[in-house]
């Protein structure tokens, strides 16, 4: 029991860190139901109009549904990208692998605003600015690393003998790939599908770039509702955002890791 | 139809595999007799798991031909070569039950559900292993997982069965057992068996035949009988049980070579052409000691030398005698014989005919695990 004091000192510092990385996201949550129009904390009163807003406003519903259509190609085309890349890597005997590596994942290291500038210049010239096709394509881009990332950690524990166990039971290589691998890595593959959902239904900086007046996603209402006047419904939005890629997050964190287990 | 006639022979014509630089099969011909159990033994690096590949068709030749019951499958794919191959590694699907896994080679070749619940469970049933189905790899031991490998290899009735030192991470007490499983799954199957190991009692224990592998190459290919009494080669000898080596001033008259060492003459029969250096190679069991005042009978060789150890075994006991010239002798003596202790000068005797001459080969003792 001599340690009874640091314990409790050590207890109260991972308490104060907790707090210090959670609350800013907590504080929205009862900011949301403030009954006044107002982003003021601490909130007063009680009310559900800032949620019934969202939920009949044209401009808020729109950029919602946007972002979930947008989100949900990504998620498809950059789990499909990423987990073909992740196989190719995985098999790549070549000393290249590594920098073919490097360079797919790059997206996530280099800064969001110059990959931004960069895919705006392009856009301008393409027509692609404010269209679905110019959000699908940039999002994927971000959104495969993670997707590489989550595949080739469920192929680091896939042991490729057993696909030639199943060649030397009479399955050829697609079925083997089908039969065994496919199943074996369906873990990764899926984790990589979620984070993808994710990482382009929050992106923000590629987004303020290459979005129109015709075309905005749910961050970019979010941005531009805040900044020109003060509309609590991002609250409420904030909240559900929040809530959601939680739920999301967490179960992509729970089905990775269950298939490195063994 | 005799369970002998449902194995293929397997020919390996001129088979030679290069990487690079590395020949790890160096023009290996082998013929393996339909229904045979067939070892390929050798150390590690021999070309005996790279032969077992090549007939795999997890790799491919650099030059020759493979053929199993009389057609070349050089050109076919492993997942149309019908044969069954267990794996060091087990290398059981984790994601399905064992029946899944058992079932898996029949549910490729478009087999309906009941045919293929039927020959699972006689699968299941010839490597006792019949009320594990419902599990799971993972909760086997290593010795099941094995059984159920080796049930999925044999399900779809493959006319040959290739093993790839499939005992070689179970402990001692469970490969003795295994060993007799297999060789009974081998007699009750009547498929052709070639087995890979690098442990040499193994290979006596399981194989009507083995082929000893060196460097990429076959230096011998016989019964474990033949083998043990008839080595061609020194590596072959000494890979396959104890011997002892003697090398001396040799000379040649007639049929008869005669080693001089430290001083002392002895004499084998035979002689090696094209003026090798011979070696004198003596079994441990053909070998015995008596006191150095006791003559040598008629066709006898001796040697003087000291007895190093001595180890009782219960059924008779072991000697090491080290002889003037450094060399070390191994004997084994039976339960009557007149025992010896550490320190005693000794002679060490044989006959004449028990010895065997064969070429001295440095490659031999290098390769000795």
């Amino acid at each position: 029991m001599r340690l009874a004091p640091f314990r409790i000192l050590l207890g109260l510092f991972c308490l104060l860190v907790a707090v210090w990385l959670v609350m800013p996201t907590l504080v929205i949550i009862p900011m949301s139901f403030n009954e006044k129009k107002s982003l003021a904390f601490p909130p007063s009163g009680f009310s559900w109009q800032w949620y019934e807003n969202f939920f009949t406003n044209p401009d808020w519903l729109s950029s919602f549904f946007n972002s979930l259509r947008v989100a949900g190609l990504v998620a498809v085309a950059a789990t499909l990208i990423g987990t073909l890349a992740a196989l190719g890597l995985s098999r790549m005997k070549h000393s290249g692998a590594g920098l073919l590596r490097a360079i797919l994942i790059t997206p996530m290291i280099v800064p969001g605003v110059v990959l931004a500038i960069g895919i705006y210049a392009v856009y301008l010239d393409y027509q692609l600015v404010g269209t679905t096709t110019g959000f699908v394509i940039a999002h994927t881009m971000l959104a495969i690393p993670f997707v590489i990332i989550a595949v080739s950690a469920s192929l680091e524990v896939f042991d490729v003998r057993l696909e030639t166990a199943a060649a030397s039971l009479g399955a050829d290589r697609f079925t083997a790939f089908r039969t065994v691998t496919l199943p074996l890595i369906a873990p990764g593959i899926l984790s990589g599908l979620l984070f993808a959902f994710v990482t382009s239904f929050d992106e923000i900086i590629v987004a303020l770039f290459i979005t129109s007046p015709y075309l905005k996603t749910l961050p970019v209402q979010i941005f531009t509702s805040i900044t020109r006047d003060a509309d609590p419904t991002v609250t409420a939005v904030g909240t559900i955002i929040f809530i959601a890629t939680t739920l999301i997050i967490s179960a992509g964190l729970i089905i990775s890791s269950k298939s490195t287990r063994s | 139809m005799t369970a002998r006639e449902r194995g293929a022979a397997i020919d390996i014509k001129a088979a030679t595999k290069r990487y690079g630089n590395f020949t790890a099969l160096d023009d290996v011909t082998l013929h393996i007799e339909p229904g045979e159990f067939m070892t390929l033994l050798g150390p590690s690096g021999s070309g005996k798991t790279t032969t077992l590949n090549v007939v795999a068709g997890f790799t491919d030749l650099t030059s020759g031909d493979l053929a199993v019951g009389g057609k070349s499958i050089v050109a076919l794919p492993a997942h149309k070569r019908n044969i069954g191959v267990v794996f060091q590694h087990y290398a059981l699907f984790p994601h399905m039950t064992v029946g899944k896994n058992v079932a898996y080679p029949l549910t490729l070749r478009g087999m309906d559900k009941q045919a293929r619940d039927r020959l699972v469970v006689r699968a299941l049933d010839m490597v006792k292993m019949a009320d594990f189905a419902h599990r799971y790899p993972s909760e086997l031991s290593g010795g099941q997982q094995q059984r159920v490998a080796l049930a999925r290899a044999i399900v779809f009735d493959p006319p040959l069965l290739l093993m790839d030192e499939p005992l070689g991470a179970l402990d001692k007490k469970l490969r003795e057992w295994l060993q007799l499983e297999i060789k009974r799954i081998h007699r009750e199957l009547g498929t052709t068996f070639v087995y890979v190991t690098h442990d040499q009692e193994e290979a006596l224990v399981l194989s009507d035949r083995i082929a000893v592998f060196n460097q990429g190459r076959i230096e011998q290919v016989g019964t474990g009988r033949q083998l043990y009494d008839e080595p061609t080669t020194l590596f072959v000898a000494k890979f396959i049980g104890e011997s002892t080596s003697l090398r001396g001033e040799a000379q040649t008259s007639g049929n008869e070579t005669s080693l001089t060492i430290a001083g002392q003459k002895i004499v084998a029969n035979g002689k090696l052409a094209g003026g090798r250096k011979p070696v004198v190679l003596l079994r441990p069991e053909k070998l015995s000691l008596a006191g150095t005042n006791t003559p040598p009978a008629a066709g006898q060789n001796s040697l003087t030398g000291e007895v190093s150890e001595a180890i009782y075994l219960g059924s008779g006991s072991k000697y090491q005698v080290t002889l003037r010239d450094g060399s070390v002798a191994i004997v084994r003596s039976s339960l009557e014989a007149t025992p010896f202790s550490i320190g005693d000068t000794v002679d060490l005797r044989w006959s004449v005919v028990d010895a065997k001459l064969l070429a001295d080969d440095d490659r031999a003792d290098m390769t000795m695990t």
